[in-house]
C-alpha cells in the first residue's frame, strides 16, 4: 500500500475506568480508501473509531494513552480543540440520530455552527449534500417537514448528508447499517464507495459482507486487540492469523 | 375463568379509585361555580371595589395576582433553568453536586410559609424593598425555584445523547449544542415545569402574607413597589376580616371561581404553547 496515510492510531490503549477496552491498537487508515473494521460485539472496534473523532471524552472515567494522527496533527494534544477535530473528521452513528428540526435545519445546522451566514450558499450547500446522501430526490418537496417523518434508512441518509454539508476530510461511519433493512443499506454502501473519491473513510461493521463489499482494508478486532490488519482481499481469502479465519469462515462470533 | 374474573374485579377497583378522584376535583368546581357564580358579572371583573369591599369588583385583584405570578416566573425562569443547565450539561458527576441536588429536592418540601418568613425577612426588611409586588415576586420566585428546576433538569435528562453527540460530531462548541438542539428539545418539558408552579405560585397564600398582599390599596398598583391586593389572600381576607361577613362570604367565592379560572387560563395557554412546540419538531 503506497498511498498516502490519512489518520494513525499508534499503540492506542484505553481504559473504561479500570476496565481496558483496547490494548496496543495500532492502524493506519488510508486516503480515499474505505478501511473497515470487524469483529465480535464488544471488542474494541467502536470504541476505536470513536476515538478519531475524539467522541470517547464525553464518556467520564475514561483513559487513553497513545497517540492518534489526523496528517501531521496528534489529535489529543492538549493544544487541540475537539471542536476543531470534529470539523475534520464527521461521523455517522449507529442508529440515525437526525435532530428534532426539519430536513433543511439538519442539514444546515453544520454549516451554522461553522459560522456560514450566507443563505444562497448554505441552500446551495443542503441541496448538494442531500444530492451527494442520494435522498435529494425523496424529500426536495418537503425539506421543511420533520426530519423524524422519514424512514429509518432516509434518516440515515439525512445524517450522512449532514455529515457531508460540513466538509469533513474524513467520515467514520460506526455500523451504520446496523438498523437498516437490505434495500437501504445497499443505497449505503454504494454511497460509501461514492464518498470514496473525495473523503477518507472508516467503516465499523458486524457485517463480514458488508466488509468485503465496501472495502479496501480490514482490521479484525478480538477482545480489544487488532489481531490482524491487511488489504481486505487478503484478510478474506489468506488470513494470517488462525483467529481471524475462525472469525471469518463463521466459527465464533 | 377465575382469572378473568379476578382481572376485571382489579379492573373495577382501579375505575373506583379514578372515579372517587374525578368526584373530588367535580365536587370542588362545582360548589365553588354554584356559590361563586351569582356574584360574578363584567363588572366584578372590570371595576375597583368599593363600599368596604362590598360592592364594586375585585379587578385590581385580579392584576395584582397577575404581576405577581408572572414576577415570580420572569425571576424563577431564568435563574431555574440556568441551574438546570449547569447541573445536567456541565457539572461534574461528584458528592457534591449530588447534594446540591438532594436539597434542591427538599426546598420543595418546606412549607410555603416559612418562605414567606424569609421573604419578610431578607426581601423586605434587609434588601428595604418593602411590602411590595417586587418582594412577593421573588418570595413567589424562590417558591418556584425547585419546581422549575427539578422538571427542567428532567426534561434536559430526556434529552438523548445521541443528539447531542451528532451535534458534536458535527464541530458544534458545548454551548451551541445545549442552545440549538438540546433546549428546543427539551422546551415542552420545561414549558411543564413552568405550568406546574404558575399554577401553584398563583394561588400560594402563606408567601405573599408578608411580602406582598394588602388588605385593601386604592386602584391599581402604582409600581413594583407598591402593595397589591392578590386573589388568594384577598379571598382569606374576605373570609377573615371585615364587617360584612354574609356580603363579603359571596365575592370570597366569586374570588375562588375567577382564581381558578385564571389558573386555568394560565395552564391552558401553556398547553397549547406546548402543543404547538411538539407539533412543530415532531
Amino acid at each position: 500500500m503506497d498511498n498516502k496515510i490519512k489518520m494513525q492510531a499508534k499503540n492506542v490503549d484505553f481504559f473504561y475506568g479500570k476496565t481496558q477496552a483496547l490494548k496496543k491498537v495500532s492502524l493506519d487508515v488510508y486516503s480515499h480508501k474505505v478501511t473497515a473494521m470487524i469483529g465480535p460485539s464488544g471488542c474494541g472496534k467502536s470504541t476505536f473509531i470513536r476515538l478519531f473523532n475524539r467522541m470517547n471524552e464525553l464518556v467520564p472515567h475514561t483513559t487513553l494513552c497513545g497517540e492518534i494522527f489526523l496528517d501531521d496533527l496528534e489529535i489529543n494534544n492538549p493544544l487541540v480543540d475537539a471542536v476543531d477535530i470534529r470539523r475534520r473528521v464527521g461521523m455517522v452513528f449507529q442508529k440515525p440520530n437526525p435532530f428534532p428540526k426539519s430536513i433543511f435545519e439538519n442539514i444546515s445546522y453544520g454549516l451554522k455552527v461553522n459560522g456560514i451566514k450566507n443563505k444562497a450558499f448554505i441552500e446551495h450547500k443542503v441541496e448538494d449534500s442531500l444530492k451527494k446522501a442520494v435522498i435529494w430526490d425523496e424529500v426536495k418537496n418537503r425539506l421543511n417537514d420533520s426530519a423524524l417523518k422519514l424512514s429509518g434508512g432516509q434518516q440515515q441518509r439525512l445524517c450522512i448528508a449532514r455529515c457531508l454539508a460540513v466538509e469533513t476530510e474524513v467520515i467514520l461511519f460506526d455500523e451504520p447499517c446496523a438498523s437498516l433493512d437490505p434495500i437501504s443499506t445497499a443505497k449505503i454502501e454504494e454511497l460509501i464507495l461514492e464518498l470514496k473519491k473525495e473523503y477518507s473513510i472508516v467503516i465499523v461493521t458486524h457485517n463480514m459482507q458488508q466488509a468485503a463489499r465496501v472495502s479496501d482494508c480490514t482490521g479484525f478486532f478480538l477482545l480489544g486487540e487488532l489481531v490482524e490488519f491487511g488489504k481486505t482481499q487478503d484478510i478474506f481469502t489468506a488470513p494470517k492469523d488462525k483467529r481471524t479465519e475462525a472469525y471469518i469462515t463463521g466459527r465464533f462470533g | 375463568m377465575k382469572k378473568d374474573f379476578s382481572q376485571s374485579l382489579g379492573f373495577f377497583g382501579l375505575f373506583l379509585c379514578m372515579a372517587v378522584t374525578l368526584l373530588a376535583l367535580g365536587s370542588i368546581i362545582y360548589f365553588i361555580t354554584v356559590r361563586g357564580f351569582s356574584v360574578l358579572s363584567w363588572d366584578f371583573l372590570t371595576k375597583v371595589p368599593y363600599s368596604a369591599m362590598t360592592k364594586g369588583g375585585i379587578a385590581p385583584v385580579i392584576v395584582g395576582t397577575f404581576y405577581i405570578t408572572f414576577g415570580s416566573i420572569i425571576f424563577a425562569l431564568p435563574l431555574g433553568l440556568a441551574c438546570a443547565i449547569y447541573l445536567c450539561e456541565y457539572s461534574p458527576k461528584s458528592v457534591v453536586v449530588n447534594i446540591i441536588r438532594i436539597s434542591i429536592n427538599n426546598l420543595a418540601g418546606v412549607p410555603s410559609v416559612v418562605f414567606g418568613l424569609f421573604g419578610l425577612a431578607v426581601f423586605v426588611k434587609f434588601f428595604g424593598f418593602g411590602v411590595s409586588i417586587l418582594s412577593g415576586s421573588l418570595t413567589l420566585g424562590i417558591l418556584a425555584l425547585p419546581m422549575i428546576i427539578s422538571s427542567a433538569q428532567e426534561a434536559l435528562l430526556a434529552v438523548p445523547q445521541s443528539i447531542r453527540e451528532a451535534s458534536l460530531s458535527l464541530g458544534a462548541t458545548k454551548w451551541e449544542t445545549i442552545k440549538n438542539i438540546v433546549l428546543p428539545t427539551a422546551l415542552p418539558g420545561i414549558l411543564t415545569g413552568v405550568i406546574l408552579s404558575i399554577g401553584r405560585v398563583a394561588g400560594e397564600t402563606a408567601p405573599i402574607l408578608f411580602t406582598a398582599a394588602a388588605f385593601y390599596t386604592r386602584g391599581y398598583p402604582k409600581s413594583i413597589f407598591s402593595e397589591v391586593m392578590a386573589l388568594p389572600y384577598h379571598i382569606y381576607a374576605l373570609m377573615t376580616e371585615g364587617a360584612h361577613p354574609d356580603k363579603q362570604r359571596a365575592i370570597a367565592y366569586g374570588c375562588s371561581l375567577v382564581l381558578l379560572l385564571l389558573v386555568l387560563f394560565i395552564s391552558g395557554l401553556a398547553i397549547i404553547l406546548r402543543q404547538r412546540q411538539r407539533s412543530s419538531h415532531g
